[in-house]
């Protein structure tokens, strides 16, 4: 009993603590100061993407007849849009490339960050401390100032226009972040386990599959959803090193192959960018925390 | 005596072992190979560019054609060079307005979020998703909405009686600039708030209640108690933003390349306009080598500027 009264306590406690101060506002306080700029500032970052959905299924006479029809709304959608880009464009290629590309960049930088991560950590070597911060100054080194010196590195390598050329290249933007972001998650794993697994004749390796990596899962999945997007997000590098048409990725091929000088082009441009954030979003949105803590341990560590 | 051999041999065979052993052990040895995938991306894909590109801007390097030493002849070239100066300039006003509007409505949203609200969780990710969206589909949504005929913001202000013909949103040199400004805001502001929000959500409550206790004013509450614990990740956050914003380049190159008449240039678009598509290698690694003095004066101005108000605040650097 004394039990159930001290949960009961505690429970009102925390909710007391969650409102805070909420008590002190009134009503129309909270709508002026609250509800009403959120609303406001919610339905500009909305807009852009209910314009674009709303433009992808539109019929291309109410596209540029503003008068009769309310541009705000559309009548008769049509699929027209997304069928012309489906099937006479490469784009499901373009979608597969940028897919591809994506994952395995993001599984080879994990790979490479999971090693380094624990490392730096729990191996504590010589200069760890100082190849940790140069790590962190790599994350600082923006693509916009390497592009050209790394045009002529591919070809050096003799990757130009391969996939594989973006695939080992966007590990560069990726392992300075994920080694980060790991870093903080396994120094949150107790020594002691390590410890016992060391005395009992585990190797190293053993520690690092058997002990760490399950025990860092939402670390990694973390890690893997933000470099996911950071790929698929790429846009100099994949300009830049690849050619052909049927190599390049999503947003690449949109800004330079799908713009063409005709008026029409809207709906299957608007088609294109939403089917290209639509599996972004998706992941988003089953993987939200994930993705937020990502985001925000990497800049509180 | 065959046994003193083969002790003998034992122990040989012992320390080899221990050798190989320790070295199986020896944490600098393991280390080598753990950083080992990690360093040859960094080294190969990185650091050799990054040298290298320091290194053509001092050639006349073309495309598929190595150059030769040229001293600072791309430098002296671009220092006659309008356009160049053009987009320093252009780069500097991107930078700084959006930076300090992002700032500015990412801390208000913040903390507008980090208040009391029914599907507070719900409306978080919402916000968060103009950052996610990959940034050339989300400015090509821009494209449209900012489109010269069919703009929906000039109709809808020709609806209210605002104005009497459509706003030329990129064909105008300083409306292009203030609507590539806009746009970068609009994708920048949800990374700012709900990295703040993650650094609000550590400040106790109780600190609230103890200073509306003494009397704390909303404005004071937000200037003595929210703002200096809030510093450090203010710091971070903002040395982020800066970078990216000053290396800027999808936003501008999906919407208007650079034009009307290079008002839109930044130094990242002009760099690749002059080193990839104009062949000048030289040129273009020149432009972009100038972009680092930029980035380290942006990067020191963030960090340190406010790295010593937390200083001179007395906190420890944890």
């Amino acid at each position: 009993m004394t039990e159930a009264s001290a949960k009961i306590v505690a429970t009102e406690m925390r909710s007391d603590a969650r409102e805070g101060m909420t008590y002190l506002e009134s009503v129309p306080m909270r709508l002026v100061t609250l509800w009403l700029p959120l609303g406001l500032i919610m339905l500009i970052l909305l807009f852009p993407f209910y314009w674009m959905v709303l433009t992808s299924v539109k019929p291309n006479a109410q596209l540029i007849d503003m008068n009769t029809y309310n541009p705000f709304w559309v009548v008769n959608p049509t699929l027209d849009h997304i069928k012309r880009l489906l099937f006479e464009t490469a784009y499901p290629l373009w979608l597969w490339n940028t897919m591809y590309v994506a994952f395995a960049a993001t599984m080879l930088s994990i790979f490479a960050s999971v090693l380094a991560a624990y490392a730096i950590v729990r191996l504590r070597f010589r200069g760890a401390q100082m190849i940790g911060a140069s790590i962190f100054m790599a994350y600082l080194i923006p693509p916009s100032i390497l592009f050209i010196p790394l045009a002529s590195v591919i070809h050096f390598y003799g990757l130009f226009d391969s996939p594989l050329a973006l695939i080992l290249v966007y590990p560069t933007i990726l392992i300075p972040f994920s080694t980060w972001l790991l870093m903080g998650y396994f120094k949150t794993i107790p020594f002691e386990l390590e410890e016992c697994a060391l005395i009992d004749g585990a190797s190293r390796w053993q520690i690092l599959t058997k002990i760490v990596l399950p025990l860092a899962i939402p670390g990694l999945i973390s890690a893997f959803i933000f470099s996911f997007t950071l790929c698929w997000n790429e846009f100099i590098y994949a300009l830049t090193l690849i050619s052909s048409v049927q190599n390049r990725t999503v947003p690449v091929a949109i800004v330079s192959e799908l713009v063409d000088g005709d008026v029409y082009r809207w709906g299957s441009l608007m088609a294109g960018a939403m089917l290209g954030s639509l599996p972004l979003v998706i992941l988003y949105a089953f993987f939200v925390e994930h993705y937020v803590s990502a985001m925000t341990g990497a800049v509180k560590e | 005596m065959s046994t003193v051999e083969e002790a003998e041999r034992n122990a040989s065979r012992m320390k080899e072992l221990s050798a190989w052993g320790r070295l199986k052990v020896n944490r600098n040895w393991l280390a080598i190979w753990f950083m080992l995938p990690a360093a040859a991306f960094l080294l190969l894909f990185l650091a050799w560019p990054l040298l290298l590109g320091v290194w053509l801007s001092f050639t006349d390097a073309r495309l598929a054609r190595p150059g030769k030493f040229i001293g600072f002849e791309n430098y002296e070239w671009l220092w006659d060079d309008s356009v160049f100066w053009l987009s320093v300039f252009n780069t500097l006003l991107y930078t700084i307005v959006a930076s300090i509007i992002k700032f500015v409505i990412g801390l208000y949203l913040a903390l507008l979020l980090n208040r009391h609200m029914p599907f507070k969780a719900m409306i978080r990710s919402i916000v968060l998703i103009p950052f996610i969206v990959p940034t050339v589909l989300s400015a090509i949504a821009f494209w449209w909405i900012y489109d010269s005929q069919f703009s929906i913001i000039s109709w809808s202000l020709k609806q209210m009686g605002l104005i009497n013909q459509n706003i030329d949103f990129l064909g105008d040199g300083n409306m292009a600039r203030a609507s590539l400004i806009f746009a970068n805001i609009w994708r920048g502001v949800p990374f700012v708030a709900i990295t703040l929000l993650a650094g609000l959500q550590t400040v106790s409550p109780s600190l609230y209640e103890a200073a509306t206790l003494d009397g704390a004013s909303a404005w004071q509450r937000f200037r003595f108690v929210t703002y200096p614990l809030l510093t450090p990740i203010i710091a971070v956050v903002m040395t982020f933003s800066v970078l990216f914003t000053f290396t800027d380049f999808q936003l501008i190159w999906a919407m208007t390349r650079g034009g009307p008449a290079n008002a839109t240039h930044l130094m990242a678009t002009l760099s690749y306009s002059r080193g990839i598509l104009s062949g000048q290698l030289g040129e273009g690694s020149a432009i972009a080598t100038a972009m680092i003095p930029f980035l380290l004066a942006a990067i020191m101005f963030s960090w340190f500027g406010l790295q010593r108000r937390k200083w001179q605040q007395g906190e420890n650097n944890d």
